[in-house]
């Protein structure tokens, strides 16, 4: 290997009790992609954070091109050429591209600013790049991959020659997601570094060269992405061997959960007409890319969204009057996209996290909630999904993402439900987490459930699922079962094929 | 300069820094006390001994204080539930013309029965009004900030004209002022001679049962929740528009109390100088007491102290009371940063 352009040595940075970075070196060449693997909480975003100057380390330095980079300074860091490209975009919605691009790198006190030259230069290096997007668009009206490339051109107009990906696959399509590797590439073609943050072994193997493996705060190996597989990746990121979730074959039993003719439109996205059944003791797969009517139909099941026309049946009863408590109260265990957003409110405890659905069926009376057994309960929760957090009084907020997933997980599945709804429940989980999650679901299929599983990993719903059907822009193709299903020809369903065209009239 | 997330809150953080941030406010005011040509430990000194320097001046503090418990309560347990009432000031007023409407003379009731019937009547006068923009909100969403705020001007314009018309007192000799309340509507005073009357005592119980509320109920956790991020909530099943209704019914309805606590306790009528943006003065009392019902008891006494002890500072050292002013409004200043540094780590670079 040639002159490191990036070298770390011996950072380690502590947060209270919990050692975030314990002595982590590492190197970057000049066209190197690295990988930095790890679960959540192992200190890549922390060990990234101290890199690009938002956190200052305890002790260790950083070098850039031989040059000790100053300790806590984002600006020098920009100068010394490192961009990073987070993992939650930090775009003002309401600006065009360029302006986004351009922000912060123009002298504050200036009439006005040169436009044409910053254009010809974003054209210039879209082209380069092979980053195609409008530098005149504004940016609210792009799609999460083309905001994406937008982060990225942000950090190449900064001059960056050390790019930090962090998660970049987490908020992409498939397709997208390959894109991106081949636009990394190119970039290493032209002698920049790059730092890809993932818990994502199949990228890790798919896009670097080389990669770090992070665990608890130490660095436990780098290897040559050519000299190792993915079962030795895995178990060198959990530090144990990962067991692969099987499901045994068994009968389906009776119809559970059943959509007929629904249809509904919010915004500019619908559900079409959509037939679906779910019987006991199977999982139903949906499959699809992203934003196609996925969160909509999931809305329709969790109560949230009652549909304009058509029907939802549980356990053989027609609802009307769809709301999230009928739902419940139907035995509808229902796991959200967004934990953060809709799962659990952050600043309550995990106590008032666990009882938000059944706080009124069982924890109280006359309406005082009975606070001990609400604790009592969050123990056992606590227990029984291994939730690893402080105690019942705990904020939510501290947790990590596959703890509150387990405690999600916890609070929905401990009522023995009769049609669970999962949707993108692994979705930003770590590999032990992830596990965790399939097992859970597998449970609930052979305790007799009927299990919605709503998913943008086609590995998930090969793996899981009975059956499996399509959503292309809100319409849901018939049921596969899964022996019958044609990797080849489900890609090509997803992208469309098969389904009606050209009636989507597109509001707004 | 930055912000570091702590992961414990630690009690000594949650009470040094609200204690530093009142010291620190005073050190400002000592400041511009010395610019206006006096000695800032003279005013302060004339300021406590006014608050709190004798039994009468205590006693004052204490009436001063009662309807700032209302109000301060008001906001609370609105902002609690992330419903911007800023409105305290008109549901106040409007608590109070319910309070003379129905307790001068139209149910000649002896006062066991008389006083329920009048707060209940305050309450709902309030909370009618705190539930029109309660209602755009949810319905329509409009901002409650303003709806609120502006209803203010509009409750004490009604107010005048009513005190111009159909209420006033015939035997007023002319001012806008409405009747006298019954004998049996008026609260007791609870010592004689001095001021402070029953409303005070109903205020602290009303600063209970919302800490109750608050704690215990069902309808307290519903509250927090829907504060806390509304969408969650939803999604679990708490029906969040109900939840919003509840909760302006209960603010305004504390606001309303504070007119009607106002009116049979200290004023016997209705006049447009009831309250001097006691209101408005609730929102800081709610924000000094971190929004925390039994809180609000200290710090509406503690604003309190300040504005009757400035009141009497401003009599003998010629500084003008408006100090008053000055503090209460640097100590909110102070304690909102204090309240956010118990949360966070300041990393100097």
């Amino acid at each position: 290997m040639s002159a490191p352009v990036l070298s770390i040595s011996r950072v380690s940075k502590r947060f209270g009790p919990l050692l975030a970075n314990d002595a982590i070196s590492l190197e970057v060449g000049p066209g190197e992609i690295l990988g930095l693997l790890g679960e959540n909480g192992a200190g890549k975003t922390t060990l990234m954070n101290i890199l690009f100057g938002h956190y200052v380390a305890d002790e260790g330095e950083i070098r850039v091109n031989g040059k000790v980079l100053p300790p806590g300074e984002p600006r020098a860091a920009l100068e010394a050429g490192i961009g990073m490209v987070h993992q939650h975009f930090t775009l003002a919605d309401n600006l065009t591209v360029l302006d986004n691009i351009i922000l912060g790198t123009e002298p504050l006190w200036r009439w006005r600013s040169d436009h044409g030259e910053a254009r010809a230069r974003i054209r210039q290096l879209s082209e380069d790049f092979g980053l195609a997007v409008h530098p005149d668009a504004v940016v609210s009206t792009l799609s999460v991959g083309e905001r994406q490339r937008v982060e990225i051109l942000k950090a190449l107009y900064r001059q960056a020659r050390i790019l930090i990906l962090d998660e970049p696959t987490a908020v992409l399509a498939p397709q997208e997601a390959t894109a991106l590797f081949a636009t990394l590439k190119r970039f290493v073609a032209r002698g920049l570094s790059i730092i890809f943050i993932s818990h994502k072994l199949g990228e890790i193997m798919d896009a670097c060269h080389r990669v770090a493996i992070l665990r608890s705060g130490k660095l436990v190996a780098q290897k040559d992405i050519a000299d190792v597989t993915r079962a030795e990746l895995a178990e060198l990121m959990v530090g144990r061997l990962v067991p692969q979730p099987k499901a045994v074959a068994q009968e389906p039993g009776v119809p559970l959960l059943g959509l007929a003719h629904v249809s509904v439109r919010r915004g500019a996205a619908s559900l079409r007409d959509v037939m679906l059944q779910v019987r006991a003791g199977e999982i139903v797969g949906i499959a699809g890319v992203s934003g196609n009517g996925q969160s909509l139909l999931a809305d329709v099941v969790g109560g949230l969204l009652p549909p304009e026309t058509g029907t939802v049946q549980v356990n053989g009863a027609p609802l009307s009057a769809i709301s999230p408590r009928l739902m419940v109260e139907c035995g509808v265990a229902r796991i959200p996209e967004d934990r953060h957003a809709e799962g659990l409110i952050g600043d309550m405890s995990i106590t008032e996290n666990v009882v938000s659905e059944a706080y009124r069926s069982r924890f109280s009376s006359h309406g005082f909630i009975d606070w001990s057994a609400a604790a009592a309960f969050a123990r056992t929760i606590i227990d029984d999904y291994g939730v690893k957090c402080p105690g019942p009084q705990a904020r939510v907020r501290l947790l990590s993402g596959g703890n509150m997933q387990k405690l999600i997980l916890g609070r929905v599945m401990n009522a023995n439900p009769c049609v669970v709804l999962a949707n993108q429940p692994t979705r930003g989980l770590d590999v032990g987490a992830v596990a965790y999650v399939h097992e859970q679901l597998l449970k609930a299929r052979s305790n007799g459930a009927g299990v919605l599983l709503i998913s943008e990993d086609l590995d998930e719903l090969l793996a899981l699922a009975d059956q499996i059907a399509v959503i292309y822009q809100g319409q849901v193709s018939p049921l596969m079962a899964r022996p019958m299903v044609d990797i080849g020809r489900l890609g090509l369903m997803m992208a469309g094929q098969g389904f009606i065209h050209g009636e989507q009239d597109h509001a707004a | 300069m930055r912000l570091e997330p702590l992961e414990k809150r630690s009690t000594f953080r949650m009470i040094a820094l609200p204690v530093l941030a009142l010291i620190f406010a005073m050190a400002i005011c000592a400041v511009l006390v010395m610019l206006s040509g006096a000695s800032p430990f003279q005013v302060f000194g004339l300021m406590v001994k006014g608050a709190l320097g004798s039994r009468f001046a205590a006693l004052e503090t204490l009436t001063r204080a009662t309807p700032l418990i209302f109000t301060g309560l008001a906001a609370a347990v609105a902002f609690r539930a992330k419903l911007w009432n800023i409105g305290a000031e008109a549901q106040l007023y409007i608590g109070a013309v319910m309070t003379v409407v129905m307790g001068t003379g139209l149910l000649p009731l002896p006062w066991p029965i008389l006083w329920p019937v009048l707060m209940i009547s305050a309450m709902l006068g309030g909370a009618l009004v705190l539930s029109v923009p309660t209602f755009l909100k949810t319905r329509f969403g409009v901002d409650e900030v303003v709806t609120t705020l502006l209803l203010n001007f509009v409750a004490l314009l009604f107010v005048s004209m009513l005190l111009e018309g159909v209420l006033k007192d015939p035997m007023g000799l002319g001012w806008p002022q409405s009747k006298k309340v019954l004998a049996d509507a008026v609260l007791p005073r609870l010592v004689s001679g001095k001021r402070l009357h029953l409303g005070f005592v109903i205020a602290i119980l009303a600063a209970v049962v919302v800490w109750i509320i608050d704690r215990r109920s069902a309808l307290g956790y519903e509250m927090r929740a829907v504060g806390h991020n509304a969408k969650a909530a939803h999604f679990a099943g708490i029906p969040v528009n109900t939840v919003l209704a509840k909760t302006a019914l209960l603010s305004g309805g504390l606001a309303g109390l504070a007119g009607w606590s106002e009116v049979t306790g200290l004023k016997g009528n209705l006049t447009l100088d009831l309250s001097p943006g006691f209101g408005y003065t609730g929102i800081v009392v709610a924000m000094l007491a971190m929004l925390h019902p039994l809180g609000v008891i200290a710090s509406a006494i503690f604003v309190a102290a300040v504005f009757v002890g400035a009141d009497a500072m401003s009599r003998t050292a010629g500084v003008p009371s408006y100090i008053a002013q000055v503090m209460v409004a640097t100590s909110l200043l102070s304690m909102v940063s204090a309240i956010m540094l118990t949360r966070y780590r300041v990393r100097w670079r």
